[in-house]
């Protein structure tokens, strides 16, 4: 067994073409390697099955407006007909996580989402996009939000801080959700892989294991970026409507 | 004759074609309804489990680092860290609170009759 068989070791960063900038190591690795590939196949994607435009939709033009509808519909569900102009960004940030899960359960390839600073930028920036919209459209009103109303001016001194780290905390329950979903689902299918050679003729069982295992790591993409999808939109909404 | 087909045809039917409309405007966004159902992502209790644990931890890692944060710029060490940490341990509640009782993600507090239209 040597050390790259470690059940971790699928997470490990590789430079692929070095680059220094600065005093900065802006390497390209396999990890920008699959964010890069992860944006081509999603806008050839989307591009290559709405070329023709039918009226009547074949089946990858049917998946592109699927897709479409289903955070169309999350939208106005969650935030309503305001939300409509987020939704670029929203679809956007929806099909880079679906897609980059989806691509990490390629054999051999990398799952971005698994590292907690892909996932915890990402979240950063919605959350201090949501929190720019909310100043913007509420102004100073915007701070009643964390005093809430009818509390006695003795307790602020106590709900206040409360408040603020409940709102700091959205952050990072947003990107550690989605990192340790990633990250725990590919650990575990190395872990049983690991077992089905070693246990020789009894390594069926961890190789059926792995087989559903497999399937569920697939719902698993699905739901989390759904997860991170609906949260953006949930996040929006109470930007965009204080109350 | 004329009659039946008065009745199939379905626009004659004023309430139903109201309804119709109604739905219509619903989905072409005309409707300005505000719509807030925080429907719950997950459903199941592994899932819900898991986002209970999150809230919670991730609002005392916050705490943890804001009092530490403060403590290193106000050389108040340990004082602010402890306090900051059982704030933080309130806010992670709080966050549980919230989303037990159905008030989705929202920070601050809703009225009742805030959340009761929400079901």
């Amino acid at each position: 067994m040597a050390a790259n068989h470690s059940p971790l070791a699928q997470f490990e960063i590789k430079t692929l073409v070095p680059i220094k900038l600065g005093g900065l190591d802006v390497s390209f690795t396999n990890s920008s390697l699959l964010m890069v590939a992860t944006v081509i196949v999603v806008s050839s994607f989307l591009i290559l099955s709405m070329r023709r435009g039918a009226l009547v939709p074949g089946r990858w033009q049917s998946m592109a407006e699927l897709s479409y509808i289903f955070i169309a519909n999350l939208i106005k569900d969650t935030v309503g007909s305001e939300g409509r102009a987020y939704f670029p960004f929203i679809f956007s940030v929806f099909m880079f996580v679906l897609f980059g899960n989806l691509l990490g359960m390629v054999p051999y390839s990398f799952t971005f989402t698994s590292h907690i600073i892909v996932t915890f930028t990402m979240a950063a920036v919605i959350f201090v996009g949501v929190t720019i919209i909310a100043v913007a459209k509420h102004g100073m009103h915007f701070f009643s939000f964390f005093m809430p109303p009818g509390v006695p001016m003795l307790m602020a001194p106590l709900l206040i801080p409360i408040e603020v780290i409940s709102y700091l905390s959205r952050p990072i329950s947003l990107s550690v959700r989605l990192f340790a979903n990633m990250l725990a689902g590919h650990t575990l299918l190395k872990v049983f892989a690991g077992f089905i050679i070693s246990l020789g003729l009894f390594g069926v069982a961890p190789w059926l294991f792995v087989v559903a295992l497999t399937g569920l790591e697939i719902v698993i993409a699905f739901l989390q970026a759904f997860v991170f999808t609906i949260l953006t939109c949930l996040y929006l909404n109470d930007a965009l409507h204080l109350h | 004759m004329g009659r039946r087909m008065a009745d199939q045809d379905p626009n004659s039917d004023l309430e139903s074609l109201q309804k119709r409309i109604d739905s219509a405007k619903e989905s072409g966004g005309l409707s300005h309804a505000r719509k807030n159902s925080a429907e719950q992502p997950q459903k199941s209790a592994l899932a819900l489990a898991f986002r209970v644990g999150i809230e919670l931890v991730s609002a005392v890692a916050v705490g943890l680092a804001i009092g530490y944060g403060l403590d290193a710029w106000l050389d108040t060490k340990p004082w602010l860290m402890l306090v900051f940490t059982i704030l933080g341990g309130c806010a992670g509640i709080l966050n549980v609170y919230r989303m037990a009782r159905g008030f989705g993600y929202a920070a601050g507090y809703q009225t009742d009759n805030e959340t009761d239209d929400k079901t």
